[in-house]
């Protein structure tokens, strides 16, 4: 809601000053969020007239205008509005001027090769409207300004509220000035509308028809007959303007200035083209109507419209339509004030995404004691301004509006905001902001005003209190430092201490978006279903991520272009399973590309590879906790990983869920997305797959045992089939004598030159040792020969020799 | 000249040439050998007069020690001679790089939470979650926002279905909703993650990160509201004063609501966060309703306190001095290099927030 201090004047009285003004706003609820001031930079926009306009020479969409900017000056513009014509009105921005949408100052430029001095301006441009179709058209009226100032000199700046949307009565001047002095900023000018006394008869006849879902609740009207409409008056125009409103014509402007003034939006029809009266009812699938805004509107059923013989009118509390719409011709007018359901309202301009003024008040919730008093007021001005005889007002209703009643306990107060104000302060601020007030016992009996749809418990009614008597007037009362629960719990923990190892490990912290790219996510999305969002900020962001590579990826390939080779980043967070609340998983997801020790004097290049991955894996699995002698990995991996170099990893020999993945990304992929680097590689942990610890680190400590008798190492050459893994001679060896056998390790993978074709020579060194004696030769040959018979029976190995 | 002064004189002599290692052995075996010199000398002393016995014994064994520490120093400093010759040729440049390392970093974000968590902690908050995908009971009618309320047009909502029943959470709030349904009171939580609007220019991104606040208990008011808020500000930005304003708003889920604003001022194009004239808005907070209390069947006639959500990716930006929220999703590894943190540096109550 924009706002300026003079209009608000009409409803104040107050020496304070604007500086004042502004703080006391935001103190009560009504924040500022921006003053601008209009007069000194406005200045510059002049009212001029496009005398011809010729095609520009290198550009198809644009044209070159020779503009009439008064005093026989003609500046050459180009414009790339297609309603630029000859003859036109429109307003003029010269170069020094800023645009008041962009802040932009204009500057003399060549725009395709043609200079051009200065600029055409939309509405939009001029925060007139949101018309940013095209160049502000002017109407004939403003031929004698050609040359003049289009704003008119201003002394008051421009304030714009963000007004909550529970305040629809702050939406008009008289609103905020009743806060405003409920807060002891200045005192509310008594304005009671006269009524009008009207011996000439309401000849239009309106009815509301009852039936199910009618938004409309009461249509007041009264007839306005032979009036002269025509531009506004000096006075009336300048209102408008110094809230950055477009003037019209009176009747128009009439409208207008009563539902900024009070918050009372109405409707002016040229009661001559309707047919027969009014009805309000819900509309008809397929009926259509050309709205104010020139677009064709084609209907649903049951939205609330009013209609005539003809048919659709205009959609009640949203738009009137071009067939009954004023003009400077009009000589009858009917007047509308009515009373719109505000969810009718916002279901229909829901559906047609309209949104207009009028639409934006009745949503939240319209005065429905006004009526009488926004026909009073508009129907006076318009018999000022544009003379005629005002007819008998006529309303008509389907229900009657009920007060709202609160029992208010004024103790309640002070238990919800912890200070206290006195009772007489209490029934003052209330009364101040329209309630009636009755005290009943120690009890406060309160009669809602009208404008307030916002209240209807005691606990609004606090709210009312505090904020007016201030929110600095609440205490601070400093928290205790106490804890009764631990912070985090054990997933939790694990989820930052996953983050952390990682990180360790030289991978950089990514943060991306749930979403992404269906293309790419299709390339990782194995067999989960694809979720797609209805409504995507646009369509490369429009599933949820399956997994969480997709974006890596993408973020990896562009800091590749940035001209980055070695590259690890990882994310940790969720991936989407499912479109229901809680079809998600946790992942830590990591990825690196390029080489390790690239250009290094004294280590020899070579690409990042599966054992890299597989080292931050496990080594991350063994920080947190997790035994690396139970995991098992096996290679089926889904289809997005390198088949033949990736693993998937459990935490033991159970096999119940896949803690992770890792492997190099499948070749196809990159090719597809055309990521130029020389290996990629990654992991996926499932976090909701961990085990959590049952025992804390405390836990886990206690005993403290090892062996102190002598070790022996002996190592082993097995030749085996190239199938069999080197995990399954490790568990064969490991198998013989849990207590004997402390460590397997390989340490030499061989194939070619004597070794047979389709087999493999694999060497492991074994640690052997016994906590409760030293080792004899006797011994240590038993259990060598059990180890060879062991293995070469378990897997088809045999020792070589 | 005895034999015993003979042989001193002659090895006494042979050691003082140069001589190698080998020689020196030799030297060693002739005279301690089994049939060397001295060993031969000892092997006497049995054979001499008693009357005399105890002296030649006496030194005879000076002689031994003699020339035997003689060797001995004699072996050491072949060696170390040698070890010097050895290093002398293992010189290198010093100077040439280290094998190569990398560092991986903590993202704001995360270290922001872990920021928030800590100073939650102390106060005794713990941390709950909810998912990201919610149903729309709990993003907006749980939360006293009703269909058809005015107050939806503020979140531009990312919907997963037609009937608009499933969407991308707008808020932290439902969180609030799924704890008090999971438990009974009191509640005293926050709630850190992933919120979503479809709202995508250089200050908004559709995703960004919130956390909400909860505090339910029998007798908690405004005061303590304000309270815990300037703690956490304090706390947040290190610093012993914090100027803030609370302001009348409204949330259609606290009444009454109010938005926060601190004082700001910027010095050498460098925001300075609790000076200065000018006001920042930072979060919005109130009194949880009681139209949300009675949906999660909190009594709230017998229960009522404070909720408050803040945005902690402009939290980040205002304490790191990042100026592009849109660069936070952007990982690009320069950002992250500078923005990001050492995953040591874990903010924990005892040693602070940050170094």
């Amino acid at each position: 809601m924009i706002i300026t201090f003079d209009w608000l004047k009409d409803h104040l009285r107050t020496n304070l000053k604007e500086k004042n003004l502004l703080e006391q706003l935001t103190n009560i609820g009504l924040e500022v969020e921006s003053v601008e001031s209009l007069s000194a930079d406005n200045e510059l926009f002049k009212v001029a007239e496009i005398i011809k306009t010729e095609k520009h020479p290198n550009a198809d969409r644009l044209k070159v205008c020779d503009v009439n900017i008064g005093e026989n000056e003609i500046k050459k513009v180009v414009c790339g509005a297609e309603n630029a014509k000859e003859g036109l009105l429109t307003i003029y921005a010269p170069p020094g001027a800023i645009i008041p949408k962009t802040k932009t100052k204009l500057v003399v430029a060549k725009i395709r090769g043609v200079t051009s001095y200065g600029m055409l301006c939309s509405e939009s441009e001029l925060n007139l409207s949101n018309e940013s179709n095209g160049i502000t058209e002017l109407t004939e009226e403003f031929r004698k300004n050609i040359g003049k100032n289009y704003f008119s000199k201003s002394k008051s700046n421009l304030i714009d509220l963000s007004i909550t949307p529970n305040r629809p009565d702050c939406l008009g001047f008289r609103g905020i000035a009743r806060d405003l002095a409920a807060s002891g900023f200045g005192k509310l000018v008594d304005l009671k509308e006269k009524k009008i006394h009207s011996k000439n008869k309401h000849t239009l006849k309106v009815k509301i028809n009852k039936e199910k879902g009618q938004g409309c609740i009461a249509f007041g009207s009264c007839l306005i007959k032979n009036v002269k409409n025509s531009e506004s008056p000096k006075w009336l125009k300048d209102k408008l303007i110094s809230i950055g409103q477009k003037p019209i014509s009176a009747i128009v402007d009439i409208t207008n200035y009563v539902m900024f003034d009070i918050n009372r939006p109405l409707h002016a029809y040229d009661a001559d083209k309707i047919e027969k009266g009014i009805t309000v009812r819900n509309s008809k699938f397929g009926e259509e109507f050309i709205a104010l805004d020139n677009k064709k509107y084609k209907l649903e059923s049951g939205m609330c419209v009013i209609s005539d013989n003809k048919g659709v009118l205009g959609l009640g509390g949203i738009i009137g339509g071009t067939r009954s719409g004023t003009e400077f011709i009009t000589k009858n007018v009917l007047l509308e004030s009515a009373y719109f359901e505000p969810g009718s309202i916002r279901n229909t301009a829901k559906k047609l995404s309209l949104d207009t003024d009028a639409k934006f008040r009745f949503e939240r919730g319209i005065d429905p004691l006004s009526i009488e008093d926004g026909l009073n007021k508009a129907a006076k001005l318009i018999k000022e301004i544009c003379g005629g005889e005002i007819s008998k007002i006529d309303i008509q209703k389907i229900e009657t509006h009920k007060t709202k009643k609160i029992t208010f306990d004024p103790n309640i107060f002070e238990k919800i905001s912890g200070f206290k104000i006195s009772l007489k302060e209490m029934i003052k601020i209330l009364e101040d902001l329209g309630f009636e007030v009755k005290k009943d016992k120690k009890k406060l009996k309160l009669s809602v005003p009208s404008w307030r749809p916002d209240i209807s418990q005691e606990v609004d009614i606090v709210e009312e209190l505090v904020r007016i008597s201030g929110y600095e007037k609440i205490k601070y009362i400093d928290p205790i430092k106490q804890r009764k629960k631990s912070t985090l719990n054990k997933f939790q923990k694990l989820f930052h201490f996953l983050q952390r190892s990682v990180a360790s490990k030289g991978y950089l912290e990514a943060i991306t978006w749930s979403f992404t790219d269906k293309r790419y996510n299709d390339y990782f999305r194995d067999t989960k279903k694809e979720i797609k969002i209805i409504n995507p900020i646009s369509s490369e962001l429009g599933v949820l991520r399956n997994s969480i590579f997709p974006n890596l990826i993408m973020h990896i390939n562009k800091n590749l272009d940035r001209g980055f080779k070695d590259l690890s980043l990882f994310e940790i967070g969720p991936i989407f399973n499912g479109s229901n609340p809680g079809e998600q998983n946790t992942v830590v997801c990591g990825l690196s590309a390029g080489k390790k020790s690239r250009l290094s004097w004294i280590e020899k290049d070579r690409n990042v590879d599966v054992f890299d991955a597989k080292r931050d894996l496990v080594q991350t699995l063994v920080e947190a906790g997790y035994k690396s002698e139970k995991f098992f990995i096996d290679n089926e991996t889904p289809n997005y990983y390198h088949p033949g170099k990736s693993g998937r990893l459990f935490l033991n020999n159970g096999k119940n869920q896949i803690a992770a993945y890792f492997g190099e990304i499948h070749p196809n992929i990159l090719k597809e997305i055309d990521i130029k680097t020389e290996s990629l590689v990654g992991f996926e942990i499932f976090m909701e797959n961990l085990k959590l610890p049952e025992k804390n680190l405390k836990d886990l400590k206690v005993k403290f045992s090892f062996s102190d008798y002598q070790k022996s190492e002996r190592d082993f050459a097995f030749i085996v089939n190239k199938d069999v893994n080197a995990q399954d001679l490790i568990d064969s060896i490991s198998s013989v004598d849990k207590s004997l056998v402390k460590d397997v390790k390989v340490f030499d993978v061989y194939e070619g030159d004597n070794i047979p074709e389709n087999q493999k020579s694999i060497a492991i060194s074994v640690t052997i040792q016994s906590s409760e004696r030293t080792l004899n030769e006797n011994d240590l040959e038993k259990i060598n020969n059990l180890i060879i018979k062991t293995v070469e029976n378990k897997t088809g190995a045999k020792i070589r020799s | 000249m005895s034999d015993l002064k003979k042989i001193k004189e002659e090895f006494l002599t042979k050691l003082s040439r140069k001589l190698d290692i080998s020689e020196i052995n030799q030297i060693k075996s002739d005279l301690f050998g089994k049939s060397g010199l001295i060993s031969t000398q000892f092997k006497k002393i049995g054979t001499i007069a008693e009357s005399e016995r105890k002296k030649f014994a006496s030194d005879l064994n000076i002689i031994k020690d003699e020339l035997q520490n003689l060797i001995i120093s004699k072996i050491n400093e072949l060696e170390s001679a040698e070890i010097n010759k050895k290093l002398e040729k293992e010189k290198i440049d010093i100077t040439l790089p280290e094998r190569s390392f990398v560092r991986g970093k903590i993202h704001p974000v995360s270290q922001t939470i872990d920021e928030i968590s800590s100073i939650f902690s102390e106060i005794g908050f713990s941390v709950e979650e909810g998912p990201d995908v919610e149903n729309e009971y709990n993003n907006f009618t749980a939360l006293n926002t009703p269909e058809n309320h005015p107050a939806r047009d503020m979140h531009d909502t990312f919907y997963l279905d037609e009937k608009k029943q499933k969407l991308l959470r707008t808020h932290t709030s439902p969180v609030q909703i799924r704890t008090m349904l999971k438990d009974k009171p009191p509640f005293k939580i926050i709630a850190p993650g992933r919120t979503y609007r479809s709202d995508s220019d250089q200050t908004h991104s559709p995703m960004f990160h919130q956390v909400e606040g909860l505090h339910i208990d029998k007798n908690i008011n405004m005061g303590h509201l304000k309270g815990c808020l300037n703690y956490f500000i304090k706390e947040f930005f290190e610093v012993d004063k914090i100027k803030m304003r609370f302001r009348p708003s409204h949330f259609p889920f606290t009444e009454p609501s109010a938005e926060v604003d601190i004082g700001y001022e910027i010095k050498d194009e460098k925001i300075i966060i609790g000076e200065g004239n000018q006001w920042l808005e930072i979060l919005g907070c109130g009194m949880v309703h009681p139209n949300v209390l009675k949906n999660v069947k909190v009594d709230p006639s017998k229960f009522q306190g404070y909720a408050f959500g803040i945005g902690i990716d402009r939290l980040a930006m205002l304490k790191y001095g990042i100026n592009d929220l849109r660069a936070f999703f952007d990982c690009d590894y320069r950002w992250l290099n500078h923005f990001g943190f050492d995953p040591l540096d874990v903010p924990t109550n005892y040693r602070g927030l940050s170094r």
